[in-house]
Order: C-alpha cells, then sequence, then structure tokens
C-alpha cells in the first residue's frame, strides 16, 4: 500500500482531534448538561490549570511507580522467557499457569498483593509489574522459539554450542519481539500503576499519585479536575509509549525490514 | 598405488523420514577428489535430502554413507553448506555474516576478520563489508553467503540450489566465480539446481535422479576442460550436453507418476 504523505500524517489526527473537540462543545451545548456532568474542554483546561501542582506532584508519583513496575517487567520476563524458550518441557508445564495468572483479574489479587507486598509503593509496583509482563514473555517466547530453521541448520552445521545458538541467533532474533512485548507493557504500565493507586494508593500516607487523585476528585465530585486527571494521565501514558519506541528503533533500525526507507 | 581415498561415498543409501516413504531407494555413487557433482531431477526426487545427509543435518536410514573418511557428523568441520537462499543472519553486517563460521569455531576476532574481508573482497565486496542484508541485492546476498562458507577453507562445498532465486546474469556471473573460486581453493563440490545448463556449465559429473522414490537414473561424464569461460555456454557441443542432460531429465519426468 502506498503511504500517505508527510503532510497528511500529520493533518489527519489534528484535524479528527478538531472535530471531536467541536462534537464535544456541541453537545455540551445542545445536551444542556451541568459543567459536573460533562465540563466543556476549557474548564477541563481551567481545571488543569488551577490544580497544575497537584496533578503534577502526582504524576511524578506514578511515573515512578509505572516505571518501576515496567523495568521489573522487563527484565523478569526476559530471564522468564529465556527459560521458557530453553526447553519445550519447561513451556509445556508453565505456560498454561502464566495464562491462568494473567486471566485473574487484578482486582481479585490486590488484597493478597497488598497483604504480601505492603500497601503504598511496593505494592503499586507489584500490581503493575503483574498486569505488565506477561505481553513481554510471550512475545519474547515466541521470538526465542522461532528462529529461521535455515539459520539453525547452518549453527547446526558450524557446529555450534548451544550458548553460541543462544547468543547469535535466538537472541538477536527475538528482539523485535521482545520490543514488540515491551510496547504493549508500556501502555499497560501507568494504567497498572494508576489502577494500583486507586486500590492502595490512599492507605500509604504518601502523595497517592494520579490513582489517588481520581479517587480523591471523584469523592469531592470535582468533575473537570477528574477529566483533567485523565488528560494527564493520557500524556504520561504518552511519554511511556514514545521512549519505547525510541528504543525500538535505536535497536533495530539498522537492520530490521519495518525501517526500510520507502515503508513508511 | 591405492588409490585416494573417496570424498563421499553412498553405498545402497536409503533414506525415509520416520515411517513415511522411501525417499531415497539405494543410491551408489562415490566423488571423488577435485570432482564437481551435480545433483538434477524433477520435485520429489530427493536431491536436496542427499546434500542434508552428506552434511549430517539427519541420518540415513539404511545402507552406508561415508564422508570425508568418516561418518558425515564427524566430517563437519572440513564441509561448508550454501542454502537455496543467502542465509545471512539480518542484523550482521556483510562482514559480520562472513565471520560468523570462523566465530562458531571460535577463531580470534583479528583472524576471522582478516579471513573475512579477503574473501568478501574475492567476491568483489571489498567496499559493501558494512551493509546490512536488507541493503544488498540477491546476487550481493548469495556472495556472501559463499564467502563465508568459503572461510573455512572446506574440503567439501555442499550447495543446495544457491542460485536459484536469481536472474540468469547474476547466476551466469556467480557460476563463473564459482569455477574461478575452486580453481583456486581446489575443493570438491556437491551441487544441486534444476538448470540444465547451469549443470554442465559447471560439473564434470552429472547426476540425473528419477523421483518418488528417488534413485539414480543416469550419470553423464561433462569433460570441457577447466578452467571454463563464459564462452563455453556458446559452443555447440555445449549445446549438444544441455540437450542430453534435458532428454534424460524428460524421460524420468515422463515416467513419474
Amino acid at each position: 500500500m502506498k503511504p500517505l504523505p508527510l503532510f497528511w500524517r500529520w493533518m489527519l489526527p489534528i484535524i479528527s482531534g478538531a472535530v471531536f473537540v467541536a462534537l464535544w462543545y456541541a453537545i455540551r451545548h445542545w445536551s444542556g448538561l451541568q459543567s459536573w456532568i460533562l465540563p466543556a474542554p476549557d474548564e477541563v483546561l481551567a481545571a488543569a490549570w488551577k490544580e497544575r501542582e497537584r496533578l503534577l506532584r502526582a504524576a511524578g508519583s506514578t511515573a515512578v511507580g509505572a516505571l518501576s513496575g515496567f523495568l521489573l517487567a522487563g527484565v523478569s520476563s526476559f530471564g522468564l522467557a529465556l527459560l521458557l524458550g530453553s526447553s519445550r518441557a519447561l513451556r509445556a508445564g508453565l505456560y498454561p499457569w502464566l495464562l491462568v495468572l494473567q486471566m485473574t483479574p487484578v482486582i481479585v489479587l490486590t488484597p493478597i498483593i497488598v497483604l504480601w507486598a505492603g500497601p503504598g509503593l511496593p505494592g503499586i509496583i507489584t500490581i503493575t509489574w503483574l498486569i505488565s509482563f506477561f505481553p513481554v514473555v510471550a512475545n519474547m517466547t515466541q521470538g526465542l522459539v522461532s528462529a529461521d530453521l535455515n539459520h539453525v541448520a547452518l549453527f547446526r552445521m558450524g557446529n555450534a554450542t548451544r550458548w553460541q545458538e543462544l547468543v547469535l541467533l535466538r537472541l538477536p532474533g527475538a528482539m523485535p519481539y521482545y520490543l514488540t512485548g515491551l510496547r504493549i507493557a508500556a501502555t499497560l504500565a501507568p494504567v497498572g500503576a494508576i489502577f494500583g493507586e486507586y486500590m492502595v494508593g490512599n492507605s500509604s500516607g504518601g502523595s497517592g499519585g494520579l490513582g489517588f487523585l481520581v479517587y480523591s476528585y471523584n469523592t469531592q465530585i470535582k468533575i473537570p479536575a477528574l477529566f483533567a486527571t485523565a488528560m494527564t494521565s493520557c500524556l504520561l501514558g504518552f511519554v511511556f509509549v514514545a521512549a519505547i519506541s525510541w528504543l525500538n528503533w535505536a535497536v533495530l533500525h539498522k537492520w530490521h525490514d519495518t525501517f526500510d526507507r520507502d515503508d513508511h | 598405488m591405492e588409490p585416494p581415498a573417496p570424498i563421499v561415498k553412498f553405498t545402497a543409501l536409503k533414506k525415509r523420514y520416520g515411517t513415511g516413504p522411501l525417499v531415497l531407494d539405494g543410491l551408489d555413487l562415490t566423488v571423488a577428489k577435485g570432482d564437481f557433482v551435480t545433483l538434477i531431477g524433477p520435485s520429489g526426487c530427493g536431491k536436496s535430502t542427499v546434500l542434508k545427509l552428506v552434511s549430517g543435518l539427519n541420518p540415513h536410514s539404511e545402507g552406508s554413507l561415508e564422508v570425508l573418511g568418516t561418518k558425515p557428523r564427524l566430517a563437519r568441520d572440513r564441509q561448508a553448506f550454501i542454502f537455496q537462499d543467502a542465509t545471512l543472519l539480518p542484523w550482521l553486517t556483510a562482514q559480520g555474516n562472513a565471520e560468523l563460521s570462523l566465530r562458531l569455531r571460535g577463531e580470534p576476532p583479528a583472524v576471522r576478520r582478516a579471513r573475512a574481508a579477503d574473501l568478501l573482497a574475492k567476491m568483489g565486496l571489498a567496499d559493501f563489508g558494512g551493509y546490512y542484508p536488507r541493503q544488498m541485492s540477491g546476487g550481493m546476498k548469495m556472495r556472501v553467503s559463499i564467502a563465508r562458507a568459503l572461510t573455512l577453507s572446506p574440503q567439501l562445498l555442499l550447495l543446495d540450489e544457491p542460485f536459484g532465486a536469481l536472474d540468469e546474469m547474476t547466476r551466469n556471473r556467480l557460476n563463473e566465480e564459482l569455477l574461478s573460486l575452486r580453481d583456486q581453493s581446489q575443493f570438491t563440490a556437491l551441487f544441486v539446481t534444476h538448470s540444465v545448463s547451469e549443470a554442465v556449465f559447471l560439473s564434470n559429473r552429472i547426476v540425473v535422479l528419477a523421483a518418488l522414490p528417488g534413485r539414480i537414473h543416469a550419470e553423464v561424464k561433462v569433460d570441457f576442460a577447466y578452467p571454463r569461460q563464459a564462452g563455453l555456454r556458446e559452443r555447440p557441443d555445449f549445446q549438444a550436453k544441455v540437450n542430453e542432460v534435458s532428454r534424460l531429465l524428460h524421460q524420468v519426468e515422463v515416467t513419474a507418476p
């Protein structure tokens, strides 16, 4: 498919954003809804400005939880995927249980996590890790086991050791998969941290984070501020995804086909 | 004086995968030092399987197979395999890929760097060492693949339709280069192809295989003297040889079920 010209790739999201804001105003105007049910965009911005210090501090605190959980997920899933990728038996034995863990709603586990990891940051990091590690494990394991058969034959022909096969063939080949997993985790980590803060952030006695602000603004019925919190969360998520996109580019752009010049 | 030990010796060799039907049925073939033997035949004649057996990637089922005087697996360090596609690692440069076989063998970096650079230069890629596979054409990639194989100075070179995906001009060029490398490095070659003229140009012996199960239908000697030049292809006796092999191929294609 022919790629869109650069101009339109920037213009189209701007246009759709403008349409969205116009619709928002229109609905607000014609529906007659009050500001505490549907604040207009300018009221949200005004609330964001008014609460800027709390929002920024909360975003910083959420970023710490999200980044810690994300890094923990990145490192632990790397190790776990190496383990799973090394043996069919381990994969068969462990993978179903990982799926079970992934399918168990985190909300059910939250009291147990607080009981074990404690409230506040440790609990938040654990929840973030739990939400974001699985896609990384799943992707990276897939990458490790899907080495090109001819490449494997080439290594066998060269009497390669298992270590050489891992380091020179399977690990580099799994990098695109790992990064795809990390990209998904990067979208999940801020969500996980905010959810964790919402559930356990208030019991820490600390600054709380965005999740705690959600709780707090909601009980105070400060709806425009609630919208502003959502906006801030969005921005935080965007920073995470941008960082991981950069990492993806840095690792892969030299050799991976997705970075072909006329591809996008 | 005893005759020199054969490079490859198949005796009543049979191969089946698992409990499947016979893929190769009773192959008897001896490849002598310096031979350039080409296996040609219709799909399903097991010609690629032969190479896998010789390289020790797969075990044979019955009969015996001796490679460089020993079992195939034990002869691995004296043979090299060139695959149907170039099989380069996409995350390594041409130089890195050409070094790979030596790296697997644990050669020190300085040695493998020099040896790989030398062979890349021989393949006309002296200025392309820093290129990644996705930046190279099919012909360039195959050249890197050949360089990688020859860094090992193999006694036996196995080639599985290495030029099948290339355009005819590139294929002819690489055929000529392969022969000139052979004149320099004195390897014995076992080559698989679908192209009759490529087979005649390269080999001194062509083995025509029949399919299902794979077996030897005929062997053709090609005694044009080496070194062979591009001009050979235009000679009438070259064309006659091509016709002879084509006729043999036609026989096995029509008798195939």
